[in-house]
């Protein structure tokens, strides 16, 4: 038998040019001039760090999601995320165990993409922070050559002990919380700071957002109303005392702040579906940032601000649903 | 009153695609030895048989009369002998009950001379049975009997009369050329429609994208009615009744309601100008324009068809289709269906026929969703169609309701921006029709 000369699909006949692959790989493409400008000041430690985690986190997808998932890119940006929230010395076997956990428990349990609550990157992240505290606030400071290798990278799976001798240093955020002690905006903007990878370089980052943003790839509205929440809550406590509370530029800038509120906040998946939700996520994001550098035990509070409004996601798209044509009332949450 | 750019909130912008007809001019298609005229065209019941096999039948005389109200009735649309009744390839890819015409050759446009009423001296209920008796639909899609929505229960009052020529489907001019080249028919029809209702106001929209169709009309517009040309952005589903109506009065039609309870009644301009066919020439709905186009046709055009001409001879008399075409649409390519039987026949409400090749069609390979809100900023009744989604996939068709599936119109708009292809629209129509067989059983 011969197949039938006519085709018959349901409608609409014609689709939007964005695919979801084709999203997926432009952030993965959005992402190279961070990973160059984090090779640029850290050296190649850089570039071996975020390839362990993206190989973590390819591997397990490959592994153990369904046959053909690679191709949809999520799990490489996953992996690229995740390797820009670590810093440079990190042994690259603890990198590896990020991209896999992140995969693995961030998103594969949940039933794979599009199903998990929380960002996958961020929890791997989470995860290391929870089992190697100390190594993963141990931040190289750039002496000697720029192509050496940073601290611990190629240290040996589960045995203690400082292999390299290298010198560390604080984070600015570190610096302002523990010692009262500024840094200069223009490092910060630039990157030209202690930190994690992804930590430096907010105007490369701001601007591989807008580009995303143009492209309608991430909603602008989470990454403006984290922004600003930010900056309204800082100002006024600067004024009141300007040791104790850093300036919004400052705030701004500095931190995991700018990756976050661009490309970790933003993840499709585990943020709100309306735009409203959106606006409320940014602004609980904005506040938590606030509250836990502030206030918290920690310097720095963007990826618990994130991870915890991703819990609140179901919440708000419930809570923000538009009123419906022709009614008064939004359509009821049904889940 | 609205703002010359006023519209609706949401929607999408789907490729215009109207280069392929937008200028050629509407010339008519020869008869075709056979035309097919199902007894169900239209929304309602259908029409009731009276000719049989064997008659031999002039072109618009009546072949099945309006069963009850809700119904309209069926005329040949052209000169021959009823060679078969029965059942027939019907668009909608089931079989329906229709009569089949041997065409005579050299079948004459002209219909038998009768008497043709001056519509100047006829009361409302005599234009209406006028409109009835002549099997006038809706010609924009749905064919919706025309006389039903000029009888307003006595409860509801209409005071405005809104003229659809927004096309906002891709690809489809039928609307478009009938304005550009029809524009004193069109101007007839509304004064006939104004009276018929009692009203004194009527306005018409129009996309922007069409500025020769504004200008005609606003250049015939007559000096003593209310009728203003209101031209408005180009956003898909401009031309939805509910997006219409909202965007020429700022009124919203309450959920489960019609537009008659906002005071408004809503036609096409296709069917406005064949209400004044009728008064002008005694033609009942026999023939329609439609548009012949996509990719996979050699040779686009607008048509004036005779109902009932069996597709397979509508796209011979377009050149044919290219050997790479791979399916036809019946419709735009929005809101359209497929078919899989070219020997099914043009309907009073076949808008036009799109042809696309293999390369236009979609690939059938879905991806998760990823909950990006596209499809929630793009609703345009502020539905939640990822939510829908889900609950179609689990078959939780009752929720559905609860998540306002009823106030869905199935335009598409989701679909059309979903990066993950998921048929949002067609797992709706699925859990439509679904529930309606639930509420049957």
């Amino acid at each position: 038998m011969t197949a039938p000369r006519w085709l018959i699909t349901a409608s609409p006949h014609l689709a939007a040019a964005d695919s979801t692959p084709r999203i997926m790989w432009s952030v993965v493409a959005s992402l190279v001039p961070i990973v160059a400008v984090a090779t640029y000041f850290f050296g190649p430690s850089a570039l071996l760090v975020i390839a362990a985690a993206t190989l973590g986190a390819v591997l397990t997808e490959r592994v153990f999601g369904r046959s053909g998932t690679l191709l949809d890119g999520s799990a490489t940006i996953t992996g690229l995320l995740l390797g820009l929230t670590l810093p440079a010395g990190l042994p690259l076997w603890m990198a590896l165990v990020g991209g896999v956990f992140g995969i693995g428990f961030g998103k594969l349990v949940f039933g794979g993409l599009g199903q998990n609550i929380f960002n996958p990157a961020l929890l791997g992240r989470a995860f290391l922070q929870a089992a190697f505290p100390v190594a993963l606030t141990t931040w190289p400071t750039r002496t000697g050559e720029w192509w050496s290798l940073a601290g611990d990278n190629l240290a040996v799976p589960l045995m203690s002990g400082t292999v390299v001798d290298a010198m560390t240093g604080a984070t600015p955020l570190g610096l302002m919380k523990f010692e009262r002690q500024t840094t200069a905006l223009a490092d910060l903007a630039l990157g030209s700071t202690g930190g994690s990878l992804g930590e430096t370089g907010a105007i490369v980052i701001l601007l591989c957002g807008m580009y995303l943003a143009l492209r309608k790839h991430l909603n602008w509205r989470i990454p403006a109303s984290i922004l600003l929440t930010v900056a309204v809550l800082a100002t006024p406590l600067h004024m009141v005392d300007a040791t104790r509370y850093p300036g919004a530029a400052f705030m701004l800038l500095s931190g995991g702040l700018m990756l976050g509120a661009v490309y970790m906040a933003t993840d499709m998946v585990t943020s709100p579906v309306t735009d409203a939700g959106c606006w409320v996520f940014g602004v609980g994001i904005g506040a938590l940032v606030v509250i836990i550098r502030l206030w918290g035990g920690l310097a720095e509070g963007v990826m618990y601000a994130i991870l915890l409004m991703n819990a609140l996601v179901p919440f708000i798209n419930r809570a923000t649903q538009p009123r419906v044509f022709g009614s008064k009332r939004p359509a009821p949450g049904v889940t | 009153m609205p703002q010359p750019n006023s519209s609706f909130r949401h929607g999408v912008h789907p490729p215009e695609l109207k280069k392929l007809t937008e200028r050629v001019g509407i010339r008519r298609m020869p008869f075709p030895t056979e035309v097919v005229l199902p007894l169900s065209q239209h929304t309602g019941k259908p029409a009731r048989l009276i000719a049989k096999v064997g008659d031999r039948v002039e072109r618009g005389d009546k072949l099945a009369e309006a069963d009850g109200f809700m119904s309209s009735p069926v005329h040949a649309s052209a000169a021959g002998t009823i060679t078969e009744i029965g059942l027939w390839p019907h668009p909608d890819g089931t079989f329906k009950t229709a009569v089949r015409i041997a065409v005579e050759r050299h079948s004459p446009h002209a219909l038998r001379p009768r008497i043709i009423p001056k519509w100047e001296g006829l009361t409302s209920r005599q234009l209406v049975a006028a409109v009835q008796d002549a099997g006038v639909v809706g010609l924009g899609g749905a064919a919706f009997p025309a006389h039903v929505k000029l009888s307003p229960p006595p409860d509801v009052t209409i005071d405005t009369l809104l003229v659809n020529g927004c096309e906002c489907e891709p690809y489809l001019t039928t609307d478009h050329r009938t304005m550009v080249e029809y524009p004193e028919r069109v101007q007839l029809g509304i004064r006939i429609m104004m009276r018929a209702l009692g009203v004194s106001r009527a306005m018409i929209g129009i996309e922007q994208n069409k500025p020769d169709a504004v200008e005609a009309l606003t250049r015939t517009l007559p000096a003593d009615l209310d009728v203003a040309v209101h031209a408005l952005r180009v956003q898909y589903p401009q031309g939805a009744e509910k997006m219409l109506i909202t965007a020429l009065t700022g009124r919203e039609v309450p959920s489960g309601k019609l537009p008659m309870h906002v005071g408004v009644l809503v036609q096409n301009v296709a069917s406005v100008g064949t209400i004044a066919e009728v008064f002008e020439t005694g033609l009942p709905l026999v023939e329609r324009i439609v548009t012949v186009t996509g990719p996979g046709v050699r040779k686009p055009s607008n048509l004036i068809v005779p109902v009932g001409t069996k597709l397979v001879d509508l796209l011979d008399a377009c050149g044919g289709v290219t050997d790479d075409a791979r399916e036809v649409i019946l419709g735009g390519p929005m809101m359209g269906s497929a078919v899989a039987d070219l020997n099914a026949p043009v309907l009073k409400g076949t808008t036009g026929v799109v042809v696309l090749t293999a390369r236009d069609v979609k690939p059938p390979v879905s991806f998760p969703c990823i909950r990006c809100g596209h499809c929630v900023g793009a609703c345009p009744v502020f539905l939640n169609p990822q939510l829908l989604g889900s609950l179609a996939q689990a078959g939780r068709y009752e929720d559905m309701v609860a998540a306002h599936l009823n106030d869905c119109m199935l335009c598409g708009c989701c679909s059309y921006v979903c990066p993950s292809n998921i048929p949002l629209a067609q797992q709706f129509r699925a859990a439509k029709v679904q529930l309606q067989r639930m509420k049957a059983a």
